[in-house]
């Protein structure tokens, strides 16, 4: 919650800048005795591990341009000189490789966090959309960092993406065109995504401050979706969560190592290795994997235009959430049958990353051939797709709206308290009979 | 990871009690932590130092047959012009000369060049006023003038007249043979 | 509404182990052991000059590597590293290794082009100055550069190993194209061309490149007998050696890192088991 400030200055210096300029009480309020409550579990520590990535990648990135040629004939020169002359340059760009793919491993565990509990029911639906915003920013952000190391792989993902635009009735080839400042993928493109690219992170990082700022009004969601109702519901956020969030963090990296370390090439896709040729088309192009469920979507639909609605729709859906779930029960800890749906619904998202990062018309069974739908054999991974994606979107339009209406909840905590304190063999905390009020 | 203590011990936070700020496990965590972005910051300074390929053009090998009596070649070394001169005997006497003279930065000619290699002087050409590459025979000594401020250098590379502080540079380098030199 | 999410899982993890059927096959790469595989994984010294030395003698007529310098020959990692010239540029084995070759360049006094022995801090040169001489000497087909390749094929050093010795006489019933070869580890789709029975088309494609390597071709200075399965392992080791020049120092870095990760983790959870034990959460 946002109390007013507990933060007495000390000394005189404090004193001094306080009335100048209050930053130590803005830090002290924020992060030293920000009232947390106290039953969080490891799900919200990816908020903490979020921050330290955005801030990890911008400094790599900084670094990184220091030495990156953004023209077409020597950007993957450039990279390679990276790699090979300077000092720790293979480091830093190995880092900032693999940091993509793990701050998008983050925000997908972040993102199921606050689906299944509820984090984005009111009074939280501002911060909401704002992580929506946040996502957005850094799929443009991690597309067109894609296309600067201008591999195979950079510039025909490239071409297959902005082609989608043209797919815009009226104003689609104009808009693409603007967007190449060309006839096709060239060297303008690859010059603007570079300044883009160096751009969008700030963006997101200031986003990411009116995210904690939003935060921070309601205070956090936690575990029970219970409102805090005292102090004794709450520890300060240091070093409570400092603490918890810092060995979070550090069993993070160490996967993060183990990728940068020992398996660069996992992520990177080989044909990347081979600098970009506008006149060969690369046998399978796939983009990043954090981008497979939604390329599942796109190939789903028959229909150009059809893909890209769907596609931007996926991400659309999400920022009307808040006013789709008729819920009046925040956590799904205390809805069992929204559970079991929202667990199809983690599986129809990784359905649908692993068909974005197959070739459509392949057999999902081999060797089993049956009858065609619509152009396809029903034994596809178009049509594997377009199952998993009817389901996603079901879940968002048809599920979360009935559930709320239909279901019968489990009795929800008093409040983050009670279940702590009583005793572990007996019933559920509180034995209230009816859902918590949304308070 | 649930530690149910009910009520056995009173809550430290709410009786206001720091818990256990300075316990020795939080120093060994804290100084831990100080090491890992230490460790981490060195990467991100070093890789501003010169790269791999600059380091290969840092040293560079030159043929001195090239260079015909009494006459200079510029060759680019470490981005800076580098001025490679053989003197004639005149002009060695003319230096020789002047060691005692009064001069800004006092160095006598054979300080300037390697033992018994008095005809092959190696300088950095970059006027050590601001910067500008001085033209070769020019100015009263016959050694090399400075266009831009007018400092005058003689045979041997050392400041005579102008607002130059200092004699033209001679860099780090070694004979190979009689023929060849490595500058760098 | 169960059944339906218990059927879509079930799908789900059988689809998982089930691998995609491209239109393109070929045969898997040869599994053999590499000196630099695995975590603890280094580079052998010997192996990287043998393999340098096959890619002089035979690939370098065809191959360039435009990004790999005569310089990095003697880095730390390289084939001719020697810890006494820590700036390989002065390395006078790697002096000695660019001398041999002549390289493009212009003349300072009249700015025509002429060819000179290379110098440490030349990149190996290229056999054609630009594609079309490239495709014009080689049927049509572009000899792809060498520098990265390792990289830039899956399966990397095993792929490029299985390619050069896994020539094989074409099977009766496959019409082999003019100026092509066949190849069961090269990916292709040969079912065109293929004259006998539809469900034995044999694996793999048509590749450009004559078999490049035969007993002997290259004479080894440490004597090793050069076959062709040593040929090609050495040339895959020093191209992979090539592509990742650093790969033994991110090697080291990362072992001290893990390991240094591992202990301040354990750090971590102390402090914030010690933190956490008077608060009943």
């Amino acid at each position: 919650m946002s109390g007013h400030s507990t933060y007495e200055p000390k000394t005189g210096i404090e004193r001094w800048l306080d009335t100048r300029l209050p930053v130590v009480r803005f830090a002290m309020d924020t992060v030293v005795n920000f009232p947390t409550p106290k039953n969080l579990n490891y799900w919200w520590t990816f908020g903490g591990i979020l921050s330290m990535m955005l801030v990890f990648q911008i400094i790599t990135g900084v670094v990184l341009a220091m030495h990156y040629v953004p023209h077409v004939d020597y950007a993957f020169a450039s990279v390679e000189r990276i790699m090979r002359d300077v000092n720790y340059g293979w480091l830093i760009r190995y880092m900032h490789a693999t940091g993509a793919s793990m701050f998008f491993l983050a925000v997908y565990v972040h993102i199921f966090r606050n689906l299944y509990y509820g984090s984005y029911k009111a009074p939280r639906e501002v911060l909401w959309i704002l992580g929506c915003i946040i996502y957005l920013l850094m799929m443009a952000t991690a597309f067109m960092g894609y296309v600067l190391p201008w591999g195979q792989m950079s510039f025909h993902g490239a071409v297959v993406i902005t082609n989608l635009i043209g797919a815009l009735p009226v104003v689609g080839n104009a808009i693409t065109t603007w967007l190449w400042g060309g006839f096709a993928v060239d060297d303008p493109t690859l010059n603007r995504f570079f300044s883009l690219h160096f751009l969008l992170p700030f963006m997101i990082a200031g986003v990411v401050g009116l995210h904690i700022w939003a935060l921070h009004v309601p205070g956090n969601n936690n575990p029970t979706g219970v409102n805090v109702k005292s102090k004794e519901d709450t520890v300060p956020f240091h070093p409570y969560y400092t603490v918890k969030d810092g060995f979070a963090i550090s069993v993070f990296l160490i996967l993060f190592a183990f990728f940068v370390f020992y398996a660069p090439g996992a992520l990177l896709a080989p044909d990347n290795s081979i600098p970009a040729n506008p006149l060969v088309t690369p046998a399978h192009i796939v983009p990043e994997w954090y981008f497979l469920p939604f390329y599942a979507i796109l190939r789903a639909v028959p229909n150009k235009l059809g893909g890209v609605l769907g596609m931007f729709s996926a991400i659309g859906v999400l920022f009307v959430l808040p006013w789709l779930d008729t819920s009046k029960v925040r956590s799904m800890r205390y809805r069992p049958t929204a559970k079991l749906y929202f667990f199809l619904f983690v599986l129809a998202c990784l359905v649908l990353g692993f068909c974005g990062g197959k070739l459509p018309d392949d057999q999902v069974i081999p060797g089993l051939t049956s009858f065609s739908v619509l152009g396809s054999d029903l034994n596809s991974f178009v049509w594997l797709s377009r199952v998993a994606a009817l389901y996603y979107f079901a879940y968002f339009l048809v599920v979360l709206p009935l559930l709320g209406l239909t279901e019968t909840p489990l009795p929800v905590p008093e409040s983050i308290s009670t279940p702590v304190l009583s005793h572990p063999a007996s019933t559920p905390a509180g034995a209230v009979a009816s859902p918590e009020k949304k308070g | 990871m649930a530690d149910t203590v009910a009520g056995d011990r009173p809550d430290p936070h709410v009786s206001g009690e720091d818990p256990s700020r300075r316990d020795f496990i939080h120093i060994v965590t804290g100084a831990a932590a100080v090491g890992a972005v230490a460790a981490l910051a060195w990467p991100f300074i070093d890789q501003m130092n010169p790269a791999g390929d600059t380091l290969a053009l840092a040293s560079i090998e030159f043929d001195l047959s090239k260079v015909a009596s009494g006459q200079q070649v510029v060759v680019k070394w470490r981005g800076k012009p580098l001025f490679v001169r053989n003197r004639t005997e005149k002009e060695i006497a003319e230096a020789v000369k002047d060691d005692h003279a009064d001069m800004r930065d006092p160095q006598t000619d054979a300080e300037r060049h390697k033992p018994g290699k008095a005809q092959w002087l190696i300088l950095i050409g970059t006027c050590t006023h601001l910067g500008c590459v001085p033209t070769f025979g020019g100015g009263e000594y016959g050694g090399w003038f400075c266009p831009c401020h007018g400092s005058v250098y003689d045979t041997a590379g050392r400041i005579r007249k102008g607002p130059a502080p200092k004699n033209l540079v001679v860099p780090d380098y070694a004979f190979l043979s009689d023929t060849k030199v490595k500058v760098g | 509404m169960l059944r339906k999410g218990l059927t879509l899982a079930a799908l789900g993890l059988a689809l998982i182990a089930g691998s995609a059927q491209a239109a393109t096959t070929h045969l898997e790469p040869k599994d053999i052991h590499w000196s630099f595989e695995g975590p603890f994984g280094r580079f052998d010294k010997e192996q990287l000059q043998r393999g340098y030395k096959v890619y002089r003698e035979v690939c370098s007529a065809c191959h360039a590597m435009n990004l790999v310098y005569f310089r990095n020959l003697g880095q730390a990692g390289g084939p001719f590293y020697d810890p006494k010239y820590p700036n390989p540029n002065d390395n006078p084995y790697v002096k000695s290794l660019a001398k041999d070759i002549q390289v493009k360049d212009i003349d300072s006094e009249t700015g025509d082009e002429i060819h000179r022995p290379a110098t440490s801090a030349d990149h190996f040169p290229a056999p054609f100055p630009n594609e079309p001489a490239a495709r014009a000497s080689n049927g049509g087909a572009l000899p792809p550069d060498l520098s990265v390749i390792a990289k830039a094929r899956e399966g990397g050093p095993a792929y490029i190993y299985s390619i050069l010795s896994g020539y094989h006489d074409a099977p009766a019933g496959l019409e082999v194209p003019p100026g092509k070869h066949y190849n069961p580890y090269f990916p292709g789709d040969l079912s065109s061309f293929w004259s006998g029975p539809k469900d034995k088309v044999p694996e793999g494609g048509f590749i450009a490149m004559p078999p490049p390597l035969t007993n002997g071709k290259v004479t080894f200075d440490d004597g090793k007998p050069s076959t062709i399965a040593e040929e090609a392992q050495d040339v895959a080791a020093f191209l992979a050696w090539a592509a990742e020049p650093k790969m033994e120092e991110r090697k080291r870095f990362g072992l001290g890192a893990m390991i240094y990760l591992l202990i301040f983790t354990g750090l971590l959870y102390a402090s914030y088991r010690r933190i956490w034990r008077n608060v009943a959460h």
